[in-house]
């Protein structure tokens, strides 16, 4: 969750005082999110910087000036709520890179480290398989949204299988080609020997 | 009791030099009304575990024993009126006979067990009417789509009394909201109470199994833990269990 745009949310109700904004976007984050007073103060002094936000500077003390949104902010604001997620799917980047490091590790067996995944992914496609099971509330909306999940899963489940070949080939026949893929890899993940 | 059980089976092809392990000590028990999934990759041993625990081939070593029977102590002609009896086979290419309709191609295993013409038709309708095909019952097989020809696959395979279902690939070439259907079939056949094993390498129809057993160079190596408790799936900050 990003303090700034949530403080940029809360100014869009209207002017607020810096203790209030923290009150506030402590209550409205609950113990989740624990903030020190200091990330408050600090995101409100760089959103004034940035010209989204603009104090009385009547106050010295932070917790006392009064805060309200400006045009860009408000616009800031706008832009933020409609931009699409990052797509670029971290946790399988995750697994890619485990899995690299662990193909380059001498005591890991990196096969063991893929079925370890393999099985946890396909637990989970079984809990949302388990979900489409009962076709007496039978809801498309809900099966594509599950379907999505379901394919994105089996997606990960592929790599790992060409993962597992691919490994197990160059194991068999290191061939020319596969000592040269290697070092490629390590240049893009940033892993080094 | 288990439906099916592999005790200890392994199974070697070749000699001497040329000698290969397809599968190795492999331990598996189905129970009546569940659906074991089988995951591996190509040459991992999956389809030769199947023909053994079908009966169509002898393990080398080890122990194959279907409702209650061990097979290997069996005569052929035993082991054969088990397999008419008990086991039913999907295949990947639906294996339907050209020449004959639906209802027959469904109501054959029966007749080869001698049961009259009359009463294997009449229960071959019923296994049709089961996967909602009792409309295409005097269709031929190229009359028939994809999808309807697995149907046909699965109601044979389920006819009359059999309690073993074995599925190489059942979806083979059809598409995922077909293959789903596939799968939904054959695991409304478990809720009837029959056990089923099949063999796929595809994680979204593994994935309607209650356990997927993974293999490996003929060994299975993993399986999926059992699925989590209501308790668990309403309170999300128990500890995975994976």
């Amino acid at each position: 969750m990003s303090v700034r745009h949530s403080l940029l949310a809360l100014l869009s109700e209207g002017p607020k005082y810096g203790f209030q904004l923290r009150q506030e976007f402590e209550s409205s984050t609950g113990e989740v999110w624990p903030l020190n007073v200091g990330q408050v103060y600090t995101t409100l002094q760089r959103l004034e910087r940035d010209g989204l936000a603009q104090s009385d500077d009547i106050e010295e003390d932070e917790r006392q000036k009064n805060y309200r949104i400006t045009e860009k902010g408000g616009e800031e604001l706008s832009r933020w709520l409609r931009t699409p997620p990052d797509l670029s799917e971290p946790p399988r980047d995750e697994l890619v890179i485990k899995v690299l490091v662990a193909s380059r590790l001498a005591n890991v067996d990196v096969y063991e480290v893929i079925q370890l995944h393999r099985r946890y992914i396909v637990q989970l496609m079984q809990q949302w398989t388990r979900l489409k099971e009962d076709e007496s509330h039978f809801d498309l909306a809900f099966a594509l949204a599950v379907d999505a999940e379901l394919f994105r899963l089996d997606a990960v489940v592929r790599w790992l299988d060409s993962a597992d070949g691919r490994l197990h080939r160059a194991t068999i026949e290191p061939t020319p080609e596969n000592a040269l893929a290697l070092p490629s890899i390590r240049r893009r993940t940033g892993t080094h020997r | 009791m288990s439906m099916l059980e592999l005790r200890s089976v392994s199974k070697r092809y070749g000699q001497g030099a040329n000698e290969v392990d397809a599968i190795s000590d492999i331990d598996l028990a189905v129970e009546r009304g569940s659906l074991v999934a089988i995951m591996g990759p190509s040459g991992s041993g999956k389809s030769t575990l199947l023909t053994i625990a079908g009966s169509l081939e002898e393990p080398t070593t080890g122990e194959v024993v279907i409702d209650g029977a061990r097979v290997s102590g069996m005569s052929r002609n035993d082991k054969a009126r088990l397999r008419r009896r008990s086991v039913g086979y999907v295949f990947q290419d639906f294996n339907l006979l050209a020449g004959l309709t639906a209802v027959e191609n469904v109501s054959l295993p029966l007749e080869l067990d001698g049961v009259s013409m009359k009463k294997a038709r009449a229960q071959g309708m019923v296994a049709l009417e089961g996967l909602g095909l009792a409309d295409r019952a005097e269709s031929f097989p190229d009359q028939l789509s994809g999808g309807e020809r697995q149907r046909v696959a699965i109601a044979r395979a389920v006819v009359g009394e059999r309690s073993l279902l074995l599925a190489d690939e059942p979806s083979g070439a059809l598409d995922s909201v077909n293959g789903e259907a596939v799968m939904r079939m054959i695991l409304s056949a478990c809720h009837g109470g029959v056990a089923a094993v099949v063999v796929t390498h595809d994680a979204k129809l593994a994935s309607w199994a209650d356990r997927v057993v993974f293999l490996r160079d003929g060994r299975a190596v993993d399986e999926t833990l059992p699925p989590p408790s209501p308790e668990e799936l309403l309170n999300p900050d128990a500890p995975n269990p994976a």
